[in-house]
């Protein structure tokens, strides 16, 4: 097997069985799906429409923001990268083979969803299924690359944690997962646009669940793909073996431009 | 045995106004086992990661096997092995796929047979967090040794072994000595530097304070030679003698220790005066100074000035 092979073996299986990423990719996912599956139907009927696209959004944010940063902190403070870079493991692959196997845990959490949504829940299946996979791809893409610049910015494992919540916090509220994106303020609703989630909602919407998407929706599809580039661009930019022997290229703040393509989404499609 | 593997000179290592090495310079041959000694904040680690080409130089240069550290890292890791004092492993890696990882980034086939040399045969697919610290260690050293560097990097390999496995390997390294592997290695063991060194340097606040074969380095020092003696009726303890040609004495588990700098007239005069006092001797020896003594020599007057 190639060097890149057994590293990609390696990552996956660290998935399932480090606890926190098997948390985070299988068990919260799966469990907060269940939960949400039995009671938010009986009072709202309507979220049987976006049940499917909602806790996939749900498990990508899960498994990539709250997932994925702290690995790599820990790696970097517990010198792991200082061994990889004296054995010669390049930076692409410590920070794509992460992103991408967990994108693959997260095609198979997807597949479960998709599975048993319509058997336990009566929830809508999509009536695109090349378009429900792009979507999905193109926000596990995104968010698997602000993941990974989280991980690399991070100082600390608590800092990791403001840091994901920064984003996860506000894309469960504003995202359209459990609240309409029409439902919400204008003011709320043009900062929600902000967030890859709300880009994904939208597009799968317009894209996957033949249902009207609130805004362009080949739009969203675009911008999470420019800022899942942008985002791992930055990440190799701002990559540091070690947080004691090396000097960053550039300030952590740097990291906010991986953003910067919904700002410009918002005033260029919506 | 002649050629320069590594080459430092005029080595300078700076944190903002913290001169951590200032202005070294040394030479290793291949095939030699070099000891880089010095206490805590020495400059070791600095000199260490910087060969292993973990920071760069702020002056000076350094050479790995013709290989520029810091300007040629692609070439540098197929030439040097480095067992890190920590471990820089993830937790959840086997034993088995820590080799196999590191392997196939050197591109050279798995060398499982070394996991089974140093005792990790039954722990092949432990993960690394459920390794003991030992055998961690006896990991990290299989891993660095897998590829058969030119030049390997052993920092503190002994701390936390066994006496079978601390055995193993020293009998390692010797081994790759004999191949014509440069060994660098970094300890705070004094008798394993004097025993497996071929030369030491010892380094102090930033500078080579003293350099040469341990028995060199020795006989460079005050030249003292150590004389233990214990006696049935303990009469050189009951009277506090001074024994002619000796600097200075103590007691130590029921023997007079005195430190000559003339050994025939010291030893003569302690037979000379168990005898006087009816005493019978039962255990005299006479120790040359380890490098221990001589470490601490150094560091203290250094650290005192």
């Amino acid at each position: 097997m190639t060097a890149y092979a057994n590293h990609f073996v390696f990552e996956f299986r660290t998935g399932i069985r480090n606890k926190t990423l098997l948390m985070m990719n299988y068990l919260f996912p799966l469990g907060f799906f269940l939960m949400m599956g039995f009671v938010i139907p009986a009072i709202d009927p309507a979220f049987q429409e976006i049940l499917i696209p909602a806790m996939v959004v749900f498990a990508i944010l899960a498994a990539t923001l709250l997932g994925l940063p702290d690995p790599l902190v820990n790696a970097r403070e517990n010198g792991i990268f200082r061994s990889y870079k004296i054995n010669g493991v390049p930076v692409t692959s410590i920070l794509f083979i992460p992103a991408q196997t967990t994108m693959l845990h997260l095609l198979l959490v997807s597949a479960i969803i998709v599975i048993t949504a319509p058997l336990l829940f009566d929830a809508r299946v999509p009536t695109n299924w090349l378009g429900f996979i792009g979507v999905m791809l193109a926000l596990s893409f995104a968010c698997a690359g602000l993941g990974v610049l989280i991980g690399v910015i991070s100082p600390n494992s608590r800092t990791t944690v403001l840091y994901s919540q920064l984003i996860f916090i506000p894309s469960m509220l504003l995202g359209g997962l459990m609240l309409p994106y029409s439902l919400l303020p204008d003011a709320a609703a043009k900062i929600s646009q902000l967030l890859p989630a709300t880009q994904a909602m939208n597009a799968f919407k317009g894209l996957a669940m033949g249902q009207a998407a609130d805004f362009n929706a080949t739009g969203s599809l675009i911008l999470l793909l420019i800022s899942g580039v942008l985002a791992f661009g930055l990440a190799i930019y701002l990559f540091s073996w070690d947080s004691r022997n090396t000097n960053r290229r550039g300030h952590p703040a740097l990291a906010l431009f991986a953003l910067l393509p919904y700002a410009i989404g918002l005033l260029l499609f919506f | 045995m002649n050629e320069v593997v590594i080459q430092v000179n005029d080595f300078r290592k700076q944190y903002g106004d913290f001169v951590a090495v200032d202005g070294i310079t040394f030479e290793v041959k291949r095939g030699e086992i070099f000891g880089l000694l010095g206490p805590n904040g020495a400059g070791k680690t600095s000199t260490l990661e910087s060969l292993e080409g973990l920071r760069a130089p702020d002056a000076g240069t350094l050479m790995v096997a013709g290989v520029d550290p810091t300007r040629e890292p692609r070439k540098l890791r197929n030439v040097i092995g480095v067992q890190l004092q920590s471990s820089g492993l993830p937790e959840t890696i086997t034993a088995d796929e820590a080799m196999k990882f590191f392997c196939a980034y050197h591109d050279v086939p798995p060398r499982y047979d070394l996991l089974e040399r140093l005792g990790l045969g039954e722990k092949r697919n432990d993960q690394f967090f459920e390794l003991s610290t030992g055998q961690q260690r006896r990991l990290a050293l299989a891993l660095a040794v897998a590829h058969d560097p030119q030049v390997l990097f052993l920092d503190e390999p002994t701390a936390g072994l066994d006496v079978a496995s601390r055995v193993e390997l020293h009998e390692l390294m010797r081994e790759r000595k004999a191949a014509g592997t440069t060994i660098i290695l970094a300890t705070h063991d004094m008798a394993e530097a004097e025993e497996m060194s071929d030369r030491v340097a010892i380094l102090l606040k930033g500078k080579i304070a003293a350099i040469g074969s341990p028995m060199e380095i020795t006989a460079t020092g005050a030249d003292l030679t150590k004389v233990s003696v214990r006696s049935k009726e303990s009469v050189l303890l009951k009277n506090d003698q001074h024994i002619p040609g000796t600097s200075q004495s103590l007691v130590k588990d029921e023997y007079a220790v005195y430190f000559s700098t003339d050994i025939g007239r010291t030893v003569g005069a302690i037979i000379e005066r168990v005898e006087a006092g009816g005493d019978s001797l039962i255990d005299l020896r006479v120790e040359r100074p380890s490098l221990e003594d001589r470490f601490l020599e150094i560091t203290n007057k250094g650290i005192s000035s």
